[in-house]
């Protein structure tokens, strides 16, 4: 384990003994009430950046085990990104530091201009995690979870009957989603990430549990999503269906990047 | 304020679907009601003496149940990361669950009201009081409710911990709302009013603690 990783577990180890982790996290939003500036002097950012992910020396624990060992990343705009590894290897947790809801204990980490530690609610608002849980509620239909998560990011705007056409969802809206299938429900969290229209695409495992046709759906909304100027990062053991659609391949093992390729999307790996 | 409107609308949705609150929650409280007055053994008039410390005893049980239910709603389906996601401010998350708490909660409490005039006879003496009293009560019970609520997710031990963390602090409601009532009710000769105006600021001082700390405690739901 790299030095800092391993201070970072010790001081985290200090940290929870007198529980003032929380405390300090509790203080921090108590101030920014008092004195709004120490917190949102970093939203002020420049949004016509050309990177959309820059992650320097990036440590972030599960427990005490550091799931991301200072690991270094850069993205470019408008990129497809593959992040392949073996299991346990940090992929989940690097989507999750990128979605800004993985606590970074040492480093720095930048999407779309925005850091993860100070302007969490600016990078959350902007990128569309697909995760292994749906996040739907099983009692609501597809129609209403739609309706609810739209109205609480904003985007009540969105042709939400649209939306679940494009995942070939349409006919199933007013179902509730206890009644659907494994890979119904994922279809319908795919098109929850979609009505939020993100700039920076999260997929973790996008295909999995989804039917040839589903599966191409995915394929087709990484396409949109590039076409509309966003950025993609797509976590998967998937290799040969995901790297044609990929113009970089990231390979991470034991927390960090080992490997970093441009990749030629059709299939040929640079 | 719609993001405040879509959590509670979604929230009472969800308990007009699976009935948990009616069909569970509340007969619980009623249970709790007629177990009293079989436990004290009371007539009818020290019963009514007794009234409005058993109401709010039955509703502090009921919410708790209420509030664990509103929990469980967002970790079945792992929707508090998505809430987090959603980018909107924690104040407002917290205010739309506690405003569905809320509302649950007085509708546990009109039934328990029907409930003590049945069972234990008794009379609204100042009406507007009881139901200042209750509002007041209310709120303050859903705000603590609703940001120990998520708090007991983080520890991973919400079903066992939540009573134990939420009950001292509901104490101090508990005595003044029972006071308001002896006054409302017309069991005791008290200052209702002043009993009132301490569960406002009890109401004010929770739902402004859960507004700042609910963003915080969150992150570990």
């Amino acid at each position: 384990m790299p030095g800092f990783a391993l201070r970072a577990v010790k001081q985290r180890s200090r940290c929870k003994l007198i529980g003032c982790k929380r405390l300090r996290r509790l203080w921090a939003v108590l101030l920014s009430v008092v004195w709004p500036v120490s917190l949102s002097f970093d939203y002020v950012t420049d949004s016509t950046t050309e990177l959309a992910v820059q992650v320097r020396g990036a440590v972030v624990l599960l427990g005490r085990f550091p799931a991301l060992a200072g690991l270094d990343l850069q993205l470019d705009t408008g990129t497809v990104t593959l992040v392949q590894g073996p299991n346990g290897a940090g992929k989940t947790t690097l989507l999750r530091l990128l979605a800004g809801l993985a606590p970074l204990e040492s480093g720095s980490a930048q999407v779309l201009g925005h850091d993860v530690t100070k302007a969490k609610r600016q990078v959350r608002a902007s990128v569309g995690l697909l995760s292994p849980a749906t996040m739907l509620y099983d009692q609501l239909t597809i129609a209403e979870n739609l309706e609810f998560w739209a109205s609480l990011s904003r985007h009540d705007d969105v042709d939400l009957m649209a939306a679940l056409d494009r995942v070939s969802m349409a006919d199933f809206a007013d179902q509730q989603v206890a009644t659907l299938s494994t890979g119904q429900r994922r279809r319908a969290a795919i098109a929850v990430v979609a009505i939020r229209r993100p700039r920076l695409w999260l997929l973790d495992e996008p295909h999995a549990g989804l039917d040839q046709a589903g599966r191409d759906i995915v394929d087709g909304l990484i396409a949109g999503a590039i076409e509309a100027g966003a950025t993609v990062v797509v976590a998967s053991h998937e290799l040969d269906r995901v790297r044609p659609l990929a113009t970089h391949i990231a390979t991470v093992a034991g927390g960090i990047v080992h490997s970093f390729e441009a990749n030629s999307p059709g299939g040929v790996h640079a | 304020m719609r993001e405040i409107w879509a959590l509670t609308r979604k929230d009472l949705l969800i308990e007009a679907r699976s009935k948990v609150v009616a069909t569970q929650v509340l007969p619980f409280a009623m249970v709790i009601l007629i177990l009293f007055g079989l436990a004290l053994d009371a007539d009818r008039s020290s019963l009514r003496s007794f009234t409005p410390g058993l109401f709010w005893v039955a509703t502090l049980f009921a919410g708790i149940l209420a509030i664990q239910r509103s929990v469980s709603v967002e970790t079945q389906s792992s929707a508090f990361e998505a809430l987090r996601l959603s980018g909107a401010p924690g104040w407002k998350l917290f205010a739309g669950k506690a405003l569905a708490v809320a509302l649950q909660l007085l509708a546990i409490e009109f039934v328990l009201a029907l409930g003590v005039v049945v069972l234990y006879r008794s009379n609204f003496a100042d009406p507007v009081l009881v139901v200042t009293a209750a509002l007041a009560a209310t709120i303050a019970i859903a705000s603590a409710g609703s940001l120990y609520g998520v708090l007991a997710v983080g520890m991973g031990v919400r079903d066992t911990i939540l009573p134990m963390l939420l009950l001292p602090v509901l104490t101090p409601v508990l005595v003044a709302a029972t006071r308001a009532f002896d006054d409302g009710l017309g069991t005791t000769a008290v200052n209702g009013w002043s009993w009132c105006g301490l569960l406002g600021l009890f109401a004010v001082v929770y739902g402004a603690i859960g507004a700042v700390a609910y963003a915080v405690v969150i992150e570990d739901a």
